[in-house]
C-alpha cells in the first residue's frame, strides 16, 4: 500500500467502528432507559409483560412520591430525600475529609525531614493494600466500642483511612520546582504560607480529580453502611433501594425501585460528566 | 525520590501527620491485628466463652467442602466479570481510538456506569431479568430461553456477572483509551506506510504496548470481583438461590453477621487478606514493569 493509500484509507469514514460504539452505548444506556421508563408508569403496566419501552403517564408523579414518602406505598419507609441527604453528607465528608488529611500528611512527608519520616510513609503505605471490605468485623467494634454507631462520624471516619490520596499529592509535590521553595525563603515566608500561597493553588486540578472520585467513592459505599447504620433515620440511598426490593416473593412495587434508582444515579453520574476531564486525568493518574 | 530544598522544623510536620496517623492507626492497624487475633479464638455458640484454640478455625474453614465451594465459584465469577468487563471495553477503546469526529459525546456516555453504585447496578440488572416483568426475560422467553435467577443458580450466576462486568467496561475503557491514546500516532503511520494491515497492526504494535494496561486492569479487576461486588449480589440475588451466588466476600459477612460465628468469619477475613495483599504485590511488580518500557 502506497502511503497516499494509507491516508486515504485512514480519512474514510470508519462505518464498523460506529456500529461497535453505539452497540456499546446500547448496551450501556439500555438498563439505564428501562429503569426511567418503569419509574414513569404504573405498577399494572410494568406487570403486563412485556412492559412499554416509552415513558408513560404518571409523569414525575413517582419521583414526588417515593422522595416525600420512600419506597413502599404499603409500610412507611424512609423519604429517599432523606436518604440522598444522608450520602450526600458522607459522600462530601468523605470527599473533603480524605482531600484535607492528604493534603496535610503528603505536606509533611514531603517537604520536611523529620525522624521516622520512611517509617510514616511505609505505615500509611501499607494501608493501600487492606479494603474496608476484609477488615469489617474488628472495624465494627472499634467504631460500637467508641459509641459511633449510627453516626455520621462513624460512617465517613473509618473510610477516610487509606493512602491513595496522600500518595497522589506525594507525587505532585515533589515535582514543585525547588526555586519556589527557595524563593518563598528569601521572601522570608514560613512553610504555612508557602502551604496556602503556593502548594495549594498548584494542586487545583489533583484535588478537583480526587473530588471526582472520592465523592463517587463515597456516594457509592454499601457493605460499611449496611452495618454501622441501623436507624432507619441514618439509611443512605444505595442501601435503601435494596431494602425495597422484596426478596420474599411479595410484591414489589417496581416503578418506585426504579425512579429510587435512578435519583440514586444521578448525583455521582452527574458528578462525573461535568467533571469528565479532570475525573479521566485523576483516574489515570491515581492508579500509576 | 527525595526534595533537595526544605523547611526546618519538627513541631508543625508532626502536627500536620496527626490526623492520618490517628485515623489509620484507629480504624486499620488496631482491626487488622485484631481480625489476625480473633481468627485464633473460639466463641461459644451462646457468646458466654471464647477460647483459643489457634489455628483451628483456619483448618475448619479450609476443610470445609463448603468453604472450599465458595473458593472455586469466587474463581469463576472474577475470572467471568475480568473477561466480560474487558474484552468489550478493549474493543470499545479500539473503535473509539479510531472515530475521530464526534467522539467526546460517545466517550462521555460509555464512561457513566462508572459512576453508578454496585448495588443500584444490581437492581437494574435483576428488574431485566426478573422472570415475571423483566424485558429481557421476557424476550428471551419468546425465544424459547426459559430464564428464572429466582430458581436456577446459573442463572443466577450469569445474572451478577453481567450486571458486575457492566458497571467495570466504563473503567476498562477509560484505561484503554488512555493506553491507546499514548501510543505515537507516527509508530502507526509509519507501520501502514510499510503495508501493516490492520491486523497486522493490532498484534505486532498496538498489542504489546497495551500489554501493561492489560496487565494492571487484569489485577484491578479481580480485586474489584472479589470485594467490591458485594452490593451486586446483596440487591441481586443474596447469595442465592441456595448459596449459587455466595462469593468469598458474601460469606465473611453472613458467617459473621447472620449466622454470628465470629472465629469463622475471621479466619475467612485473614484468607482474604491475603489474597489482597498478593494481588497488590502483583500489581506493583507490573507497575514496575512499566516504569522500564
Amino acid at each position: 500500500m502506497s502511503a497516499r493509500a494509507a491516508r486515504s484509507h485512514l480519512d474514510q469514514p470508519d462505518i464498523l467502528a460506529h456500529v461497535i460504539i453505539w452497540i456499546g452505548i446500547l448496551i450501556t444506556a439500555f438498563p439505564i432507559w428501562v429503569a426511567f421508563v418503569a419509574s414513569t408508569v404504573d405498577n399494572q403496566a410494568i406487570a403486563q409483560a412485556p412492559m412499554p419501552l416509552l415513558p408513560g403517564n404518571l409523569g414525575w408523579q413517582v419521583y414526588s412520591d417515593v422522595l416525600g414518602v420512600g419506597g413502599n406505598n404499603r409500610t412507611v419507609g424512609t423519604p429517599v430525600a432523606l436518604m440522598m441527604w444522608n450520602s450526600f453528607v458522607m459522600a462530601m465528608i468523605i470527599a473533603v475529609g480524605k482531600i484535607v488529611i492528604s493534603l496535610m500528611s503528603a505536606y509533611a512527608i514531603v517537604f520536611f525531614r523529620v525522624p521516622f519520616r520512611s517509617f510514616i510513609f511505609w505505615m500509611i503505605f501499607v494501608t493501600l493494600m487492606l479494603p474496608v471490605e476484609v477488615r469489617i468485623i474488628p472495624t465494627l467494634k472499634v467504631v460500637t466500642d467508641l459509641g459511633m454507631l449510627n453516626t455520621m462520624a462513624g460512617l465517613t471516619i473509618p473510610l477516610i483511612a487509606s493512602a491513595t490520596a496522600t500518595l497522589l499529592f506525594r507525587q505532585f509535590f515533589l515535582t514543585i520546582p525547588d526555586e519556589l521553595v527557595e524563593a518563598a525563603k528569601i521572601d522570608n515566608a514560613g512553610p504555612v504560607k508557602f502551604f496556602f500561597d503556593v502548594v495549594v493553588p498548584l494542586s487545583t486540578t489533583t484535588i478537583a480529580a480526587l473530588f471526582v472520585i472520592l465523592f463517587i467513592y463515597g456516594w457509592n459505599q454499601y457493605l460499611w453502611p449496611l452495618l454501622i447504620t441501623t436507624d432507619q433515620s441514618m439509611t443512605t440511598i444505595v442501601i435503601g433501594i435494596t431494602k425495597m426490593i422484596d426478596t420474599s416473593g411479595g410484591p414489589t412495587d417496581w416503578n418506585r425501585v426504579m425512579a429510587t434508582a435512578i435519583l440514586t444515579l444521578l448525583p455521582p453520574v452527574f458528578v462525573v460528566v461535568l467533571l469528565q476531564k479532570w475525573f479521566v486525568k485523576g483516574l489515570v493518574e491515581t492508579e500509576k | 525520590m527525595e526534595r533537595k530544598v526544605i523547611f526546618p522544623g519538627m513541631l508543625l510536620p508532626y502536627a500536620l501527620l496527626v490526623p492520618q496517623i490517628l485515623i489509620i492507626m484507629v480504624f486499620f492497624y488496631v482491626p487488622a491485628a485484631q481480625a489476625l487475633w480473633m481468627s485464633t479464638l473460639l466463641q461459644d455458640p451462646l457468646g458466654l466463652s471464647v477460647q483459643f484454640v489457634g489455628l483451628e478455625n483456619f483448618q475448619n474453614v479450609l476443610g470445609d467442602p463448603a468453604y472450599r465451594q465458595t473458593i472455586a465459584r469466587t474463581m469463576f465469577f472474577s475470572v467471568a466479570v475480568t473477561v466480560c468487563a474487558m474484552v468489550p471495553a478493549a474493543l470499545l477503546a479500539l473503535m473509539a481510538d479510531r472515530v475521530v469526529r464526534g467522539a467526546t459525546p460517545y466517550k462521555t456516555i460509555l464512561i457513566i456506569p462508572y459512576a453508578i453504585a454496585p448495588a443500584v447496578a444490581g437492581a437494574l440488572w435483576l428488574f431485566l431479568f426478573n422472570p415475571s416483568v423483566g424485558v429481557v426475560s421476557y424476550y428471551m422467553g419468546r425465544l424459547g430461553l426459559n430464564w428464572d435467577p429466582k430458581i436456577d443458580g446459573s442463572h443466577a450466576m450469569w445474572l451478577i456477572i453481567i450486571a458486575s462486568a457492566w458497571k467495570q467496561i466504563a473503567y476498562n475503557f477509560v484505561f484503554f483509551l488512555a493506553g491507546l491514546q499514548s501510543i505515537p500516532k507516527s509508530l502507526i503511520e509509519a507501520a501502514q506506510i510499510d503495508g501493516a494491515g490492520p491486523r497486522r497492526l493490532f498484534w505486532t504494535i498496538i498489542f504489546p504496548l497495551l500489554s501493561p494496561t492489560t496487565f494492571f486492569l487484569i489485577v484491578v479487576n479481580f480485586v474489584y470481583a472479589f470485594f467490591e461486588t458485594f452490593g451486586v449480589i446483596h440487591a441481586a440475588t443474596q447469595g442465592g438461590p441456595g448459596k449459587s451466588t455466595e462469593i468469598m466476600i458474601y460469606k465473611v459477612w453472613y458467617d459473621g453477621f447472620i449466622a454470628q460465628d465470629i472465629g469463622r468469619s475471621a479466619a475467612q477475613s485473614v484468607i482474604l487478606m491475603a489474597i489482597v495483599i498478593g494481588l497488590t504485590v502483583l500489581q506493583f511488580r507490573f507497575i514496575e514493569r512499566k516504569v522500564h518500557y
